[in-house]
């Protein structure tokens, strides 16, 4: 079965790109990733499967993909350089292929010490950069790392992440131009409540001549409760949740706080859509997937189109 | 130097326990420079087994002696006259240099005092940081002399990942992110070019690639 990614089909067709993220269960139940799918599957492009996020030991992302694939869904295969040495990290990427898995996010993973295996061996032998340009490689020159030949290149869209909240922004577009030459193709960035800083990182982006070069979709994740908005800032590395936007959702009553973190992203987007250089948005509803179809449908973003 | 801080005395209690006979053995170099096993620690140390012993009641005879170099074979030697009358030897030498005594008294037993941790740099009073992992491949000429093996938590050759905020690392608030120290000192010698290319996956052959490496030298044999 040849298949093609969607997503990369999305974005050439130059259409605005609605991607989502399904985090698998703490558990073996392939219902569970089923399901989430079912929920995301009419009302985005693609969805992404998280690798251990946090480093909390899940229902491998691998795995979780080929469910999606099965339910007719394209994924996208996050992969950290945690967990695998290259010679993993290389067999899971044709493995991925092999199973019809047509997208790959590089990414070198939330540390060790965060999650519930502190005491893990973080192994990152490789880093995402490097990741990127071991894939892109394998895809382009049919080669693994060392120059070996592939009988069966993979066949992968490649993308990377990019935190624009982190420190120091002015580098931060440098190393996406790094990125992008390595052979991301796509680009999904941190969830953006901070939309001036966004457009500040856009600016920079665009300077540093990447505008055409790469496809960039916007991080957005709706928030809870105010709870939920201070924890991010205060306890989330690499998360700039601005106190306005926590003030706001503290001045609603606890009830209708969810219904206002869906309004505030709602802006998010409409506000991205007029960015230049900002080709979709990734919705990272964190346990909260079935928020995503009322989203992507109050944004005007629905029904996705067929390609 | 190779840093070490010693071990819990419950834990050298323990180890020791069975013996009458102690030799402690302090080392003059690296671990007597990070106060944890030069010849004032290994006083230290035998006064409070001697202390311990003579509260709990029991029998023991403690020798304390400090090497210039617990790992180099011609100070090890200072121990030949000694060592047989004892039953065991505590060493205060980092791991080499336990490894090192051992080896030359192969029917000896030997227990280590000290955890050996890094290879760091002095940094205040009282305050050691790690600043090498010994890759065999240095790569400070790049990173504008901070490693990045050794001081990014997650080992990045390509720039800081996405934690890095005001400065710090996202493991540890109190650690400085080492990328962002490259990234500035590089862009105050205006050579941010460095990083504008690519750098490969590293050669972990040279540190870990066919077990405990060597370093052979033919002109230093005869």
């Amino acid at each position: 079965m040849t298949t093609e990614s969607r997503l990369k089909k999305i974005l050439q067709s130059g259409k605005f790109a609605v991607t989502a993220e399904c985090g698998p269960p703490k558990g073996a139940d392939p219902e569970v990733v089923r399901n989430k799918g079912k929920i995301l599957k009419d009302y985005t492009d693609s969805v992404n499967v998280t690798d251990n996020q946090t480093g909390v030991v899940r229902l491998c992302s691998l795995a979780a993909c080929a469910l999606l694939r099965a339910e007719g869904i394209d994924p996208v295969l996050q992969m950290v350089t945690r967990d695998r040495n290259r010679i993993a990290l290389q067999s899971d990427v044709l493995g991925a292929s092999a199973l019809g898995i047509r997208n790959i996010l590089c990414l070198s993973g939330d540390h060790q010490s965060f999650g519930n295996q502190p005491e893990a061996k973080g192994v990152f032998d490789i880093d995402s950069i490097q990741f990127v340009k071991t894939v892109r490689t394998m895809r382009d020159a049919g080669e693994v790392i060392g120059g070996d030949k592939l009988a069966t290149p993979p066949q992968l869209f490649i993308g990377a992440v990019e935190n624009p909240f982190a420190d120091p922004l002015q580098y931060r577009a440098t190393r996406l131009a790094t990125k992008v030459d390595a052979g991301a193709e796509f680009i999904q960035t941190q969830c953006i409540y901070n939309i001036d800083r966004f457009k500040e990182w856009m600016g920079f982006v665009r300077d540093n001549g990447l505008e055409g070069k790469v496809f960039i979709l916007g991080g957005i994740t709706p928030l809870k409760s105010a709870r939920m908005a201070e924890y991010m800032a205060n306890n989330v590395a690499g998360m700039d949740v601005p106190d306005e936007i926590i003030r706001r959702m503290k001045s609603v009553p606890q009830k209708e706080q969810r219904q206002e973190g869906i309004r505030i992203a709602l802006e998010t987007i409409q506000a991205l859509q007029s960015i230049k250089g900002i080709h979709g948005v990734h919705i990272m509803a964190i346990e909260w997937e079935d928020v995503v179809p009322q989203i992507v449908q109050e944004a005007k973003l629905f029904p996705r189109p067929q390609v | 130097m190779i840093t070490a801080e010693r071990k819990p005395i419950s834990e050298i209690k323990e180890m020791i326990a069975p013996y009458r006979k102690i030799l402690v053995v302090g080392c003059g170099s690296c671990v007597a420079e990070c106060a944890s096993g030069g010849e004032k620690e290994t006083g230290l140390l035998a006064s409070a087994i001697r202390m311990d012993a003579k509260s709990s009641g029991k029998d023991i005879e403690v020798r304390e002696m400090t090497l210039d170099r617990q790992c180099v074979y011609e100070f090890i030697d200072q121990l030949n006259d000694v060592i047989a009358d004892y039953d065991i030897v505590l060493s205060l030498g980092c791991g080499a240099g336990v490894q090192a005594v051992a080896e030359v008294f192969p029917k000896v037993h030997i227990v280590p005092a000290l955890n050996t941790t890094f290879i760091g740099q002095t940094k205040e009073a009282g305050l050691w940081i790690e600043n090498c992992r010994g890759c065999g491949d240095c790569k400070l000429g790049v990173f504008a002399a901070v490693c990045p093996v050794t001081r990014c938590a997650k080992g990045l050759f390509n720039g800081p990942c996405g934690g890095s905020k005001s400065d710090r690392c996202e493991v540890d608030p109190d650690v400085p992110c080492a990328w962002q120290q490259i990234v500035s000192r590089l862009q105050d010698r205006g050579r941010l070019d460095l990083l504008r290319k690519v750098h490969p996956p590293a050669d972990w052959s040279k540190q870990q690639g066919k077990g405990p490496r060597k370093i052979y030298r033919e002109d230093q044999r005869s």
